[in-house]
């Protein structure tokens, strides 16, 4: 069963490779073929969630080596459902991208199971330097994809998108270089042994390395000030890449949680807390840059990326409250705002195709077709993101509020939540009152290509997610409660990877 | 040398840095290359600079110099080696398809994201 932990990264690698050196000619195929292989990957996705429910994490050593020397897969709790939401998302991708959007360039698919291949790594990977090549292969699949469609615009986002990501990659060298050169390992049970007992002299180097490697995850997740790189991306780049790109940022957050939760926990000396001064206060500018973002917001997109901002400032607030509470709360965001953030975009680019060359520029138009339709799916998705009742966003924002009542912070982090919430539903209600009421005179734009019926589907699909998510709030926050408790477990995991005579010798050389 | 690995690095992430920061693409791209060049040859230093001391187990030998830092930076090269690639074939199509090499966002302001819209003559090159 254990073998079953490396397919998430294999079966889209391998189908990546088919479909560039089978069917690279035909698009039809390889639609089948992508489809076909991204809902086995839920498939494989939900049976590891199954097999990791027991609360025990599985190694899975490639090559059978011995764990701090081989390369390890690591399966528990978080690592599955992480794959589960991002196997369920890409689904929900791909069936909209083969609505016509992979036909406006080459290699779509390719590219997106390579990217899966990434992403699904990064969430299993036991080892901080192969999080690192897992974050490559990631990136370099998303630079593809990003640029996929082509246009000006495009590329000029791309090479800035590029740019700040290979700056990001080299930073996380030296973090990963700064940690070796100390603890002399970079396998994460490993490290989770000997950071604290890393010579006392050569704390602040560990520290240092600890603190750079935040720093990368706090760009992959868009975290002030190292957010600018999403708004411009996100908008340029085609409506299901941003979608798939939702899951990008929360790679960043997965990041944080497993090396500052579980690997650099509360035990772990010098570094215990290392990151946690810096979070909430950062997040707190995320949430009111995203807010105020929105304001000044002139198309929908621009708004969407604002908004996935701000929830990436309430996800990180969490993440910086931190304990048993708030990780809970931080893996419910986390579920939330991947797929309320993916529907709008895909709700952006349907209103978008239907006002012509307006595009989803914020100005009164004709009213479009399917109107009320689509006016009332993009009312539930805002009322999602924003957190209203009784999306599944008002439930997660309610964990996160009543998560950070203990911190010290908890006035700010109250104050400025809630003012910024209101500020965030006024931006949304200025913009679809002017999308949606503000209609003038006129027939609406005609379809340019048959319609379809599947894309609005999905879109729809995803909406119906985030109310199902809050319908079955209960069950699922037990679930999450019990991921969050296994996360901060350093010594189960540890026990796991390394076996049980790893943790014995508590005393320094 | 300690003191000449140590300047090299530091040297070379100072010029990389400065030239990231500046406004046209050329220089941001050799910028990145000089930044991958300091990290790996960083990387290659975290497991001590030792000089003469082989890597693999070999008989009669009891000192060895650390082998995982170099296939790290194996790994390290190939990567950035195909970014690089990478980087230069995007700033390239987006010169000319712009007509422009800034590396900013502000030249394609006027522009609008509606490829089907875009205007047929690429803008003229603005006055750096």
């Amino acid at each position: 069963m254990t073998d079953l932990i490396a397919l998430p990264t294999v079966l889209p690698a391998m189908t990546a490779a088919f479909l560039l050196l089978a069917v690279r000619h035909d698009l039809t195929r390889q639609r089948f073929v992508s489809v076909a292989a991204t809902a086995a990957l839920l498939v494989v996705a939900i049976a590891l969630y199954l097999v990791a429910s027991d609360g025990e994490p599985r190694p899975y050593f490639l090559g059978d080596w011995p764990a701090p020397f081989g390369i390890v897969l690591v399966l528990d709790r978080l690592s599955a459902t992480m794959l589960v939401l991002a196997a369920a998302l890409a689904l929900c991708v791909v069936l909209y991208a083969v609505a016509g959007w992979d036909a406006r360039g080459r290699h779509f698919h390719a590219l997106f199971q390579f990217q899966l291949l990434g992403i699904n790594g990064a969430f299993l990977t036991g080892d901080v330097f192969n999080l690192f090549v897992f974050f490559e292969v990631m990136l370099i699949a998303s630079y593809g994809l990003m640029l996929h469609g082509g246009g000006a615009r495009r590329l000029q986002a791309g090479f800035q998108y590029v740019t700040i990501n290979l700056v990001a990659s080299t930073l996380f060298l030296f973090a990963v270089g700064l940690i070796y050169a100390v603890t002399g390992t970079l396998n994460m049970a490993d490290l989770a042994v000997k950071a604290p007992r890393a010579n006392p002299a050569d704390a602040a180097l560990l520290r240092t390395g600890a603190l750079l490697l935040f720093l990368v995850f706090a760009i992959k997740a868009a975290l002030v000030p190292l957010h600018w790189w999403l708004p411009a991306t996100y908008a340029a780049a085609s409506a299901p890449v941003a979608a798939l790109f939702a899951i990008m940022t929360k790679v960043g957050a997965y990041a944080m949680l497993r090396v500052y939760g579980t690997v650099l926990g509360a035990d772990a000396g010098p570094l215990a807390g290392v990151a946690g001064p810096w979070i909430v206060p950062a997040a707190l500018a995320t949430v009111a840059l995203g807010a105020i973002g929105m304001l000044a917001s002139r198309t929908l997109l621009d708004l969407v990326c604002f908004a996935i901002i701000g929830s990436m400032g309430m996800l990180l607030i969490a993440i910086g409250v931190s304990g048993p509470a708030g990780v809970t709360a931080a893996l419910y965001y986390i579920v939330h705002s991947t797929v309320a953030g993916a529907a709008l975009f895909l709700l952006v680019d349907l209103i978008a195709e239907r006002r012509g060359r307006l595009l989803d520029r914020l100005v009164p138009a004709p009213a479009i077709r399917q109107h009320n339709l689509l006016g009332g799916l993009f009312l539930l998705g805002a009322m999602a993101i924003v957190g209203l009742p009784p999306l599944s966003g008002f439930i997660g924002k309610l964990m996160i509020l009543d998560a950070s009542r203990a911190n010290a912070g908890a006035p700010w982090i109250w104050s400025i939540v809630l003012g910024m919430t209101l500020l965030m539903i006024v931006g949304f209600a200025r913009a679809g009152s002017t999308v949606f009421w503000k209609t003038e005179a006129g027939a609406p734009v005609e379809a340019r290509h048959r319609e379809r019926k599947l894309p609005l589907a999905v879109a729809g699909l995803l909406i119906g997610a985030t109310a199902a998510l809050a319908a079955f709030g209960g069950p699922v926050t037990l679930a999450l409660q019990k991921t969050a408790e296994q996360t901060l477990d350093t010594a189960g995991y540890v026990r796991a990877v390394l076996g049980p005579a790893a943790l014995l010798p508590k005393a320094r050389p | 040398m300690e003191l000449l690995v140590a300047s090299a690095i530091g040297l070379m992430t100072a010029v990389g840095v400065y030239l990231m920061l500046r406004l046209t693409t050329f220089p941001v791209v050799i910028g990145l290359g000089f930044l991958s060049y300091a990290v790996n040859l960083y990387l290659l230093t975290m497991g001590r600079l030792t000089v003469d001391r082989p890597p693999i187990i070999t008989s009669g030998i009891d000192a060895y110099s650390d082998p995982l830092p170099q296939a790290l930076v194996l790994t390290a090269i190939v990567i950035s080696f195909g970014m690089t690639a990478l980087i230069v074939v995007i700033a390239l199509r987006g010169f000319l398809e712009t007509g422009s090499d800034r590396a900013d966002l502000e030249a394609s302001a006027a522009e609008d994201a509606d490829a089907d819209h875009r205007t047929a003559a690429p803008p003229p090159e603005r006055a750096r």
